[in-house]
């Protein structure tokens, strides 16, 4: 409901606007730590966004995202390391693999009539099942890893994607608000009204026409492919790929949380829920490792304890809340 | 070679019961309450760890500390369910899935907090000891563990079926109204219910520790596997749990050996994705 | 030629004969009515229509081409709109992208499916709730968004599952008045399924009627109401 900004009083368009402008500024006047900190905020809000289109508009329950930024990152990966091509080049690439990975997996599910909690587990499946077979993968680097050059910080070279913090932290920025628009124009779009029917009935969403397959498979497809954006992203900020840590699910649960606690199916429900949680989190681990407990698991029962409280008290995520809160809402 | 193949298959099945313990809760929990526990695994390390702790402890044989496991288990699952699931029961089913997400993200990194990554196991006695049949041969722990497992699900199936509380629960999973309108208290049969689940997820994980070692990161991969085998077996069918399980036991221990031992988890992703388009409802299970 | 034709259909489902040798006919811009005791079938055979199940014998044409098999999208898409016995609403969006859904049907711009969804919403006196989330609404109202929805897919006919069940007398007077108006000015061909006698005497111009999956009598109103074996059945000494 609360989803497209024409209508929007004039506070939320300059709330948005402030927002952004603090974005923008956000390098000039933050140190290196935090400039760090935000691009893993975006990049959150970016991955959140993505898994919001099957998710949040369609409701198909994907577990297994994590296996698009990985072949999204190794797509683009192995074209640069190994025929010393352009990540701009490899994007085409990835985003052609997880398309195509989304479109078997939808097609495997949706053909047969799998939803729900029996699809969720499918796409787990998945996921480890490339997982494991990238483990196995030595051309690629296998369980060791797959590395790519890191190249000076000096110079800034967006063609290959080389170069300062500064530099990934505009691409990120750019592709957050580029997922924001495109996002909203989907929602108000017919394919975004069939979506939501989908997602809010699908026996009366066939009753009125819609082809629930086509569209169904319409949302994967979108979805993987922009994900595919964020793991040329991951590839080429990191310079280090782990099938363990990439395919991983532990990786597919904290893209959904953004969504999850921000709000799924709302526009500013990933983005919100990203840029609280993140940072939340990072500090609650410096302030353990300030008071000298330095243990790993530590965020990960933060996110299970927030996530658990989101579900039971605010279930349909903070966005909504906050939105009636500051009047930031639609007008009705 | 085909001794090899031969020891692997019944290696297998005798770990292949003992996962079907474990999917058979996993399997009255989704039949009776209709949530999809995704914790189970994680639930499971839990119980396996507490049966660490008995053995430094007290030196508990993991058998002998099955029984007190159980009712720990047992009644942290029935709190679980009333407490907190419950209110989840009228939801739409996401949300009781991410609700179990939750739980078993807290419970794994809990149990990473607690006890750290490294394995822990417990070595029993008899550890080494195998019998042999010609070109068999069984450890002695394997087959406790299977034998154990097979009677505890042996238990379940009659309680199922004889006690009065057996069947006032399948009455619940047949027809909730129903059994609200007689008169059942269908809150507390369900917390029961689940408290049954969590209590076979003890006992498997008592047995569990019998064959192998524990780290909290083998959570998920239990939970994934208890789904693998309950969905291959036909959700909601104990008999199908049981017989999927040996099955997937079987054909994990028989890719090991015919692949690369670490590629094993292929073999069951495969057997699921295959079973998940052309029977869906599992070998066993009824088609709704 | 009819509208709609049925002939012969059988539904079984694992031993229950749900239906049996239907047939009837629809002709353009007709009301006609289904009406019979609860169990007789009469949703079974407009879930058979709308192709969310395929028949076990004999065949359905629309328009002259046949339609059984279809999936029921091809059906909406091939000019049949229907409403569902125990409505299904999308609760998480407003009423009136509840209509622009099934508008986006005769329309692929939204603006447009926007205007039109706002036009029938007003036709269904429903106007003023526009915008409010359709889990908020109350079953009646539920009920008229399930009609509204239907009907601006811009079908030929229309399919209506029990859509008074609940209503007061005036209300069940003003959706019957809707009903007419919209017949007379467009032509729109409507079954309906109903218990509510009232309505039915006063928009039908011809009743069906089904008993445990089969036809047991058709006709003018005032004759299938004093046939003897729908009064023994359904009616009663007393039907109206």
């Amino acid at each position: 409901m609360k989803l497209l900004f024409a209508g929007l009083p004039q506070r939320a368009l300059a709330a948005l606007g402030l927002f952004l402008l603090l974005l923008l500024v956000a390098p000039w006047v933050v140190n290196g730590y935090i400039l760090s900190l935000l691009v893993v905020m975006l990049y959150f809000a970016y991955a959140g966004q993505a898994w919001n289109v099957m998710m949040g508009f369609t409701g198909q329950l994907s577990l297994g995202h994590s296996l698009y930024v990985g072949l999204g990152a190794y797509a683009a990966a192995m074209m640069f390391t190994k025929f010393g091509i352009n990540p701009w080049v490899g994007l085409l690439v990835a985003v052609a693999t997880t398309t195509a990975m989304g479109v078997i997996i939808g097609f495997l599910a949706f053909r047969f009539g799998i939803g729900g909690v029996y699809f969720a587990i499918l796409t787990i499946a998945f996921s480890e099942f490339v997982r494991i077979g990238f483990d196995h993968w030595t051309w690629l680097g296998g369980s060791g890893g797959l590395f790519l050059p890191v190249a000076n910080l000096n110079s800034n070279d967006l063609l290959n994607l080389r170069g300062a913090p500064v530099m990934f932290y505009y691409v990120m920025l750019a592709m957050c608000v580029a997922a924001l628009a495109f996002c909203r124009w989907l929602l108000g779009s017919r394919l975004g009204y069939y979506w939501q029917a989908i997602r809010e009935n699908e026996d009366a969403a066939a009753a009125l026409g819609i082809p629930v397959f086509r569209y169904k498979m319409f949302a994967v497809m979108i979805s993987s492919a922009m994900t595919a954006f964020a793991g040329v992203f991951y590839a080429f900020y990191y310079n280090n790929l782990f099938p363990e840590q990439i395919f991983s699910m532990g990786r597919s649960i904290e893209i959904i949380l953004g969504p999850m606690i921000g709000g799924l199916g709302t526009l500013f429900g990933p983005i919100i829920g990203a840029f609280v949680l993140t940072p939340l989190a990072d500090g609650l681990s410096e302030l353990l490792q300030w008071v000298g407990i330095d243990v790993p698991g530590v965020k990960q029962v933060f996110y299970g304890v927030c996530l658990l409280l989101v579900i039971v008290f605010l279930p349909h995520g903070i966005w909504p809340v906050l939105a009636r809160r500051l009047k930031l809402e639609r007008e009705h | 070679m085909s001794d090899l193949y031969l020891n692997a298959a019944v290696g297998g099945a005798l770990t292949g019961l003992v996962y079907g313990l474990m999917a058979l809760g996993l399997s009255v929990i989704f039949g009776v309450v209709r949530v999809v526990n995704f914790a189970h695994g994680e639930m499971m390390t839990a119980a396996m760890y507490g049966a660490i702790l008995l053995a430094q402890a007290f030196k508990l044989d993991p058998l002998i500390a099955m029984a007190p496991i159980a009712v720990a288990m047992f009644i942290l699952g029935y709190g679980l369910q009333r407490g907190l699931i419950n209110a989840f029961v009228t939801r739409p089913e996401h949300t009781q899935f991410m609700l179990l997400v939750a739980v078993a993200i807290i419970l794994t990194n809990g149990q990473l907090i607690a006890f750290g990554p490294d394995t822990a196991s417990v070595q029993v006695d008899y550890a080494l000891d195998s019998y042999q049949f010609g070109a068999l041969i069984i450890g002695k722990v394997q087959i406790i563990a299977a034998g154990t497992a097979l009677a505890v699900s042996g238990a379940l199936f009659a309680f199922f079926r004889f006690t009065l509380t057996g069947r006032a629960i399948r009455a619940c999973a047949d027809n909730y109204l129903g059994a609200q309108v007689v008169g059942l208290n269908v809150r507390h049969l369900y917390g029961l219910t689940f408290g049954i689940g969590a209590a076979c997820l003890g006992a498997a994980g008592c047995l569990q520790l019998l064959l192998t070692n524990v780290t909290p990161l083998q959570g998920p991969s239990y939970t994934l596997l208890a789904f693998i085998i309950v969905i291959v077996g036909g959700m909601g069918s104990l008999t199908g749990a049981l017989l999927s399980g040996l099955l997937v036991g079987v054909s994990e221990a028989l890719a090991g050996v015919m692949f690369d031992p670490s590629a094993k988890s292929m073999f069951t992703f495969a057997l699921l994705i295959l079973v998940l388009l052309f029977r869906p409802q599992g070998l066993l299970g009824r088609r709704t | 030629m009819a509208l709609l034709e049925v002939e012969g259909i059988g539904k079984h489902f694992r031993g229950l004969r749900a239906l049996h040798e239907v047939s009837f006919s629809i002709p353009q811009g007709a009301i006609h009515a289904m009406i019979g005791p609860n169990g007789a079938g009469k949703t079974t055979c407009f879930n058979v229509i709308a192709g969310v199940y395929k028949p076990d014998g004999g065949s359905i044409r629309f328009d002259g081409k046949p339609i059984d098999g279809l999936r029921p999208d091809q059906i909406c898409r091939a000019g049949i709109g229907r409403t569902f016995q125990v409505v299904k609403p999308f609760p998480g969006l407003s009423v009136l992208d509840n209509v622009v859904v099934g508008a986006l049907n005769a329309t692929a711009d939204v603006a447009h499916a926007r205007k039109e969804a706002m036009r029938v919403l007003e036709l269904l006196h429903l106007a003023d709730k526009a915008r409010h989330p359709a889990a908020s609404l109350t079953l009646p109202e539920r009920k008229r968004v399930e009609v509204a929805r239907a009907m601006a897919t811009g079908p030929r006919l229309l399919l209506l599952d029990e859509v008074m069940a609940g209503l007061r007398p005036t209300e069940v007077d003003e959706m019957v008045a809707v009903f007419r108006r919209v017949n007379q000015e467009t032509g729109l061909t409507i079954l309906l399924i109903e218990h509510v006698m009232r309505a039915v005497m006063a928009l039908a111009q011809h009743i069906v009627v089904l008993h445990y999956g089969e036809k047991i009598s058709e006709g003018a109103p005032q004759e299938v109401v004093n046939d003897p074996k729908v009064l023994e059945c359904y009616l009663g000494e007393e039907a109206l």
